[in-house]
């Protein structure tokens, strides 16, 4: 089988989101090669969860929230949200299941319609479903642009580019929630902001999910925010899952070799701190031709000939951490190369 | 004129500044987006330029480089390069000074390598210009430079798109072209903004590489204190056009003085606090340029303002030290400072953590 295992998926009535073997290929032209983006993953999430999505640019990350709204649908693997398998609905079901999940994206102003006022970009999904009478629908947007610090007068007035990069980000928050939808999908939702800005936006997310019970998926290359909004973390490297654990636990005892080098690349905030040396060179490899075996073996210092032809999967370390590596450093045997020093 | 280059000594700084202004004729007004800096920059050194979006990073980098639009710019100061002025000269003038002297790496490489040509002729293009070599001689030495900035296979790349690249490569080629003719003195401009944290640490490696080995001096822009920390030895953070604070780096962490520096920190999530904790954030938004405030630019957002920051301007105050100067009438670690933030602890309004630093 493709996929990188399940042993990480819970047997738990709270499940609202479980994805099994998805698998996500773009033909390239008609040379009959393919960009193999996801490679049968499998991950859930529970209700009131938030699960952190992590992983450098290219592993997949968009476009395994992109495929769980059918956008498009996966080549492969099964989606089941609230118990209602996604990848088998029509159109129109489609499309009325996709209210109750919401997507929320990295450009913020580029994702609101420029031509239209603020109150009416957050009102139009209540107007396309027809959701209460126009005087609810007005209540409705105020109170959401209320809640996510937005004037609503000013809003009515006002055009997307007369607010700020962060302003427009909580406008699409506002406007992803009017639907009151179970599930927010947030790629890269703060990395074009300021760090001001950003610790703004994630305190909202944060009230805002106790507030309307909401499960997060939240997608980012930032680790330190990452931890911070995430219950759970995937980490994903070239279009599989790599390591899954507790957030706190995911720092405190990284195991997968790539998720240490992705945590020693994180930069501290303290001059006193020397620098880490960073102990992958060179990029990840071209997800049109992926290597044998553990994909990350040509990069990786821990690598065994094992390695080179066998693919890990994904099985249980310590209790809730999953870990895909032969040679994991922690809750395993270290090859002979490393324990030597 | 040429007299002050004799008498040029280690310490004199090679790239100065002293009260540059750059406001922008615009419909609402004058945007005064540098409004009075000065700073310094000595050989083989590396500053550090912080602030939020829209205080005055990247246009006091290209008032430094004479990059500016041609109309509509009021500029007042004065740019000196080894002691020289360079602040009035012609585009003609500081052709010799472009990629020779000093060069920039920009804020968007996809929109600032030409999306047509092949790499190694937009490198070599500036070698045959700049240094007058053959095509040649110069696509050699853009080999060399993209194997010098750890491209793999830079032979190949050569003949390769910026398209074909990925965000990283095209960092890196902007690099490469930065330091195509050896410049002095490089600016880069949130040269990794972009980037996600594995290729971002390598940038950072690689710049603070190359100034080490060629002496070279570094202005590195960025809105993250944190990005800058490991990588730079003096810090000059900026709000609405002006420094506020300026301070070798680890003084500036160990003894921040502006509460705008302090905010600016405390709002970096860290690593060390456990998940799901409550971030530090800058109630508001940086201030208008066109109508600055009247008193301190940083007031209607600081949590320490009182009447007198309201009305007067904080001239720049020293530190416990001279290299470490401040705009700020009630600074971190003055008894009103102390005073009020043990109201603000009290009234829950402070999370413990905020600036324990
Ligand atoms: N529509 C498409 N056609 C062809 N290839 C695609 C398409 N969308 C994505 N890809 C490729 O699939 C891979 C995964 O892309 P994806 O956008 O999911 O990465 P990501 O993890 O979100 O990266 P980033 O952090 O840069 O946003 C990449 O190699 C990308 O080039
Ligand atoms: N050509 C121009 N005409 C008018 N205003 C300008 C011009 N260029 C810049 N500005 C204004 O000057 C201010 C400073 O801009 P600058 O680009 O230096 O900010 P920055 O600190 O680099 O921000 P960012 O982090 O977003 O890059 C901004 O308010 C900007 O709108
Ligand atoms: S001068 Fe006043 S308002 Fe400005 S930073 Fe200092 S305390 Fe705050
Ligand atoms: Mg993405
Ligand atoms: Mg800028």
């Amino acid at each position: 089988m493709a996929g990188t295992g399940k042993a990480h998926l819970r047997d738990d009535k709270n499940v609202l989101l479980r994805v099994e073997d998805l698998v996500v290929e773009f033909p390239i032209g008609r040379t009959g090669l393919k960009v193999n983006a996801v490679s049968g993953i499998s991950f859930d999430v529970l209700k009131g969860e938030t699960l952190g999505i992590v992983g450098e640019s290219g592993c997949g990350k968009s476009t395994t929230g992109r495929a769980i709204m059918q956008l498009p649908s996966p080549t492969s693997g099964s989606i089941k949200f609230d118990g209602t398998e996604l990848t088998s609905l029509s159109g129109e079901a489609m499309r009325e299941a996709r209210t109750k999940i919401q997507m929320i994206f990295q450009d913020p102003i580029s994702s609101l319609n420029p031509r239209r006022n603020v109150r009416d970009i957050v009102l139009e999904p209540l107007t396309i479903w027809n959701r209460g009478t126009k005087a609810e629908q007005l209540a409705a947007v105020d109170k959401i642009l209320e809640h996510v610090g937005i004037d609503p007068q000013r809003a009515a007035e006002s055009k997307p580019h007369q607010f700020s990069g962060g302003q427009c980000q909580r406008i699409s928050i506002a406007r992803s929630l009017v639907l009151n939808p179970q599930m927010i999908i947030c790629d890269e939702p703060v990395s074009a902001l300021d760090v001001s800005v950003q610790a703004q936006v994630v305190n909202l997310l944060e009230d805002l999910k106790k507030e309307f019970e909401l499960t997060l998926v939240f997608i980012a290359h930032d680790l330190a925010v990452v931890k911070n909004i995430s219950d759970r973390i995937a980490v994903m490297y070239l279009g599989k899952i790599c390591e899954v654990s507790s957030s706190d636990d995911l720092y405190r005892n990284p195991a997968h070799p790539y998720t240490e080098v992705l945590l020693s690349s994180i930069p501290v905030p303290d001059p006193t701190v020397a620098v880490k040396k960073i102990s992958v060179d060179g990029e990840p490899p071209s997800p049109v031709s992926p290597p044998a075996g553990c994909r990350f073996n040509p990069r990786c210092p821990n690598a065994s000939d094992r390695c080179r032809s066998e693919e890990p999967t994904l099985r249980e370390i310590e209790p809730g951490h999953f870990v895909a590596c032969h040679h994991p450093l922690t809750g395993g045997e270290a090859p002979v190369s490393v324990r030597s020093n | 004129m040429n007299q002050s280059d004799m008498v040029r000594s280690e310490h004199e700084p090679l790239v100065e500044t002293i009260d540059v202004k750059t406001h922008f004729k615009t419909a609402r007004g004058i945007a005064r987006a540098v409004d009075g800096v000065s700073i310094q920059i000595r050989r083989g050194q590396s500053l550090g330029v912080v602030g939020e979006s829209g205080s005055g990073k990247t246009v006091l980098s290209r008032s430094i480089m004479g990059l500016l639009p041609r109309n509509g710019v009021i500029r007042e100061g004065s740019v000196r390069y080894q002691g020289q002025e360079i602040g009035n000269r012609s585009d003609k003038e500081m052709q010799s000074i472009w990629g020779r002297e000093m060069a920039m790496i920009f804020q968007d490489p996809m929109t600032s390598l030409n999306p047509v040509m092949k790499v190694g002729k937009q490198i070599s293009e500036s070698l045959r210009k700049n240094l007058g070599m053959s095509s040649s001689e110069a696509l050699a030495v853009a080999e060399k430079l993209l194997h010098d900035v750890r491209i793999p296979e830079p032979a190949r790349r050569l003949n390769q798109y910026p398209h074909e690249l990925s965000g990283g490569m095209r960092q890196r080629v902007m690099i490469a072209i930065a330091m195509a003719c050896g410049p002095n003195m490089l600016f880069a401009d949130e040269p990794t903004t972009a980037l996600d944290v594995t290729v971002q640490a390598q940038i950072l490696e690689l710049l603070s590489e190359q100034k080490r080995d060629r002496n070279m001096s570094l202005l590195l822009v960025t809105h993250n204190l944190g990005v800058v920390a490991g990588y730079t030895d003096e810090i000059a953070v900026m709000y609405g056009g002006k420094v506020v604070e300026k301070a070798p780096t680890k003084t500036l962490f160990a003894n921040t003085k502006m509460p705008y520096t302090e905010a600016l920190l405390s709002s970096i999530p860290r690593l060390d606090q456990p998940s799901h904790s409550r971030l530090s954030t800058i109630p508001g938004r940086p201030p208008d340029i066109v109508h600055p405030p009247k008193g301190c630019r940083f007031a209607p957002r600081c949590a320490y303002v009182r009447d007198l920051c309201l009305n007067e301007e904080p001239e720049l105050q020293q530190a416990d030290s001279p290299d470490h100067t401040y705009r700020c009438f009630y600074p971190v670690g003055s008894p009103e400072y102390l005073e009020r933030r043990v109201e603000l602890t009290r009234k829950g309004e402070l999370v413990a953590s905020e600036g324990s630093n």
